[in-house]
């Protein structure tokens, strides 16, 4: 088990003939995710990487049966995507396009409310169950099988602390990307949620930045709901307010949203706090020994 | 991006958002043209530059005719303002707006924002206009009104008459109040606004409902679309490398530390921030080189690092996933090269081509730390330094 994707999820590539989603195709082949087609408008009849290209996701949902798509379209383009793969009911859509203009994600937020598909994203580096699914342009090579759930707002953050933990034998059960965005499709909570359920997952790993108060909104569902150890990180502690760090919802603005407001509510609400992104993966670690999963959770 | 307050009015104007009658100036004379022109008793000079608290620092000065327009126009222009939001250097003031004095019956706030709990715009009302509405929240957040608003129906009449009313405008002024609010609504949802704040908006003696101030912040993911905000853009206003930097599509923020830093992804970068300063150095910049960085993109990444003077050493933190470390270590060597590189450079590579990455570092003859983790390469640029 794993959440969100497995080894039968069917892949769609929207924008699948950029340089790159080619890039990204590929290696997500490589990986062994399941690409079932991609779609680009006038590109319809041809082929990429051994992969069919279709010129819209109605079309290729109806020839391949894909249930789930990835999004490379560039960001004026990307809210248009997200809203034909939504229309083509699809369990999931991930968006990895970064840039994306916030009104746009508030109407298509708004355009999803009760509808059945799941968003990952935008501007996230995607989901992965290792070897079973990547979806996105993670590096597949530093993910392990295992047992822990990884969900973060930040790419190459989620990427540091995945190595840290398969390096000291700890694989994972999967890794969520939820995006850097202030408008997001799933959000910590959701993830969380689905990591409790899943029983394959037996602890999590949480890594949030500054800006906003999904972190907080988070640590407080952990401390009413989650049955399984939470171990957080927050980028960003020594971030100067009022100035956005590379991420649209990186930014500390009125005096909200700080990494210390964040720890704070993490603390106290049981979810113990990494203090430098190098000892991400030895707080987990340390963790486990105390709940007595160490054993369970060491995978190699 | 941010605006002026004059060319924040202008757009408010365009959208039938009543403001005060005014005129830019660059120089004395054009003040004083101004307010001849504008021809009221009374006029305001207000310096224009991006940041608050203005008024506190001496950059807002009601004028009662147009001999005191000319005094504080001399006075005001060519000044470094300091104030809260400027940070100890100041800005300098290089162009007034001068703007009709009018008769205020009582200042309010209204402000728009996206709010993130919610992912919907939402129109915040306060009584207590000419505060700061942090203050505002602080000490008496019972004083603020908040209306959630549905992008499918935009701001609603009842929601603006409801915020009227909750904030106690007046009866005779609710349907221009009304009026403004919905205005303002159109503006930051066709402008691509991340925020809008008019802080006081007034009610007057002559009936009007005025915004006496505009504040207007734009999303910079929609400047593609909004040709005419990007016309307002005032480089005087920006810091240099962060200019250069948005040249190459590369995100910058100037610190105040020692050790440059470039990085891949902005969580990455502000942690690679973090934890220099845990082992006690001070980074001296934020830069994330992206998703797409190519050699070019990295050879200016290390110019604008380099072009600050503050800079003793560089720490180059690479997590590749979209981003391959053969890429950046391409970049390094060339960008090395290029500048002659004469501080202590440690690079830390991890992710797709690694290996590559490292070789190209290793036979490029240059002298580069090569570092394990993060901690190591924080560890060792920190003690290089120093």
């Amino acid at each position: 088990m794993s959440v969100f994707i497995d080894k039968n999820t069917k892949v769609l590539v929207q924008g699948i003939t950029g340089s790159t989603a080619l890039f990204h195709t590929k290696q997500m082949l490589d990986y062994g995710t399941k690409i079932v087609g991609g779609v680009t408008p006038k590109k319809g009849g041809t082929e990429v990487e051994g992969v069919p290209v279709f010129n819209t996701v109605e079309e290729a949902v109806n020839q391949t049966g894909a249930n789930a798509s990835v999004i490379y379209v560039p960001a004026p383009f990307a809210a248009d995507a997200i809203i034909e793969a939504v229309d083509a009911e699809l369990d999931l859509v991930i968006c990895i396009t970064e840039h994306i203009p916030v009104m746009d994600m508030v109407k298509v937020k708004r355009y999803m409310e009760g509808k059945k598909t799941r968003l990952v994203g935008p501007n996230c580096p995607g989901v992965i169950t290792p070897e079973e699914c990547k979806i996105g342009i993670m590096p597949g090579y530093i993910h392990k099988k295992g047992h822990i759930g990884v969900v973060s707002r930040s790419g190459t953050l989620t990427y540091e602390a995945v190595h840290q933990l398969s390096e000291n034998g700890f694989g994972q059960s999967t890794a969520v990307g939820i995006g850097g965005d202030p408008v997001n499709g799933t959000d910590f909570i959701d993830t969380l949620q689905a990591f409790n359920e899943d029983p394959e997952t037996e602890a999590v790993m949480m890594i949030g930045e500054i800006g906003g108060t999904a972190e907080e909104e988070a640590a407080e569902w952990v401390k009413a709901n989650m049955t399984k150890p939470v171990v957080g990180f927050i980028g960003g502690a020594t971030a100067p307010p009022g100035k956005r760090m590379g991420h649209a919802g990186a930014i500390i603005s009125g005096g909200k949203g700080t990494a210390d407001e964040k720890i704070k509510t993490m603390n106290n609400c049981g979810i113990e706090v990494a203090e430098t992104p190098s000892v991400m993966g030895e707080t987990l670690i340390n963790v486990l020994k105390n709940k007595g999963l160490y054993e369970k959770c060491k995978t190699h | 991006m941010n605006i002026h307050e004059y060319q924040g009015k202008e757009i408010l104007r365009k959208y039938g958002v009543a403001v005060p009658n005014g005129k830019v100036a660059y120089s004395v004379d054009e003040a004083v043209e101004a307010a001849e022109e504008l021809g009221t008793d009374v006029s305001v000079v207000k310096a224009q530059i991006h940041a608050g608290g203005r008024g506190k620092a001496g950059g807002v000065k009601v004028a009662k005719n147009i001999d005191e327009v000319r005094t504080y126009a001399d006075e005001i222009l060519g000044k470094t303002l300091v104030t809260h939001q400027t940070g100890p250097e100041g800005k300098e003031v290089k162009r007034l707006l001068i703007e009709e004095g009018c008769d205020i019956k009582k200042e309010y706030y209204i402000g728009l924002v996206l709010d993130r709990a919610t992912s919907k715009v939402t129109m915040m009302a306060s009584e207590e206009g000419g505060t700061e509405i942090e203050e505002v929240a602080a000490k008496t957040p019972e004083k603020i009104f908040k209306e959630v608003i549905d992008p499918v129906t935009g701001l609603l009449p009842y929601q603006a008459r409801r915020l009227a009313f909750n904030i106690n405008i007046p009866n005779e002024y609710l349907s221009k109040a009304v009026k403004f609010m919905i205005g303002l609504y159109q503006v930051f949802i066709e402008k691509d606004c991340s925020i809008a704040e008019i802080n006081p908006l007034v009610t007057t003696g002559d009936g009007d409902v005025l915004a006496l101030d505009a504040k207007l912040n734009f999303d910079d993911n929609a400047l593609f679309r909004q040709k005419d905000v990007v016309d307002f853009r005032d480089l005087d206003e920006e810091d240099e490398k962060e200019i250069e930097a948005s040249k190459f599509d590369l995100s910058y923020v100037a610190l105040d530390g020692n050790i440059g830093c470039m990085v891949n992804g902005a969580g990455l970068a502000m942690s690679t921030m973090d934890i220099i300063k845990h082992y006690d150095g001070e980074p001296a910049n934020f830069l994330d080189v992206g998703g797409g960085a190519t050699a070019e993109k990295v050879t200016a990444a290390f110019k604008i690092i380099l072009s600050d003077e503050n800079v003793k050493g560089i720490f180059v933190n690479i997590f590749g996933g979209i981003m391959k470390c053969d890429v950046i270590a391409e970049g390094v060597v060339q960008a090395t090269k290029e500048v002659g590189l004469e501080i202590p450079l440690v690079v830390r590579l991890e992710g797709t081509n690694v290996d590559d990455g490292k070789e190209i570092l290793a036979n490029s003859g240059l002298d580069i730390t090569p570092a394990e983790s993060m901690a190591d390469g924080a560890e060792k640029i920190v003690s290089l330094v120093k």
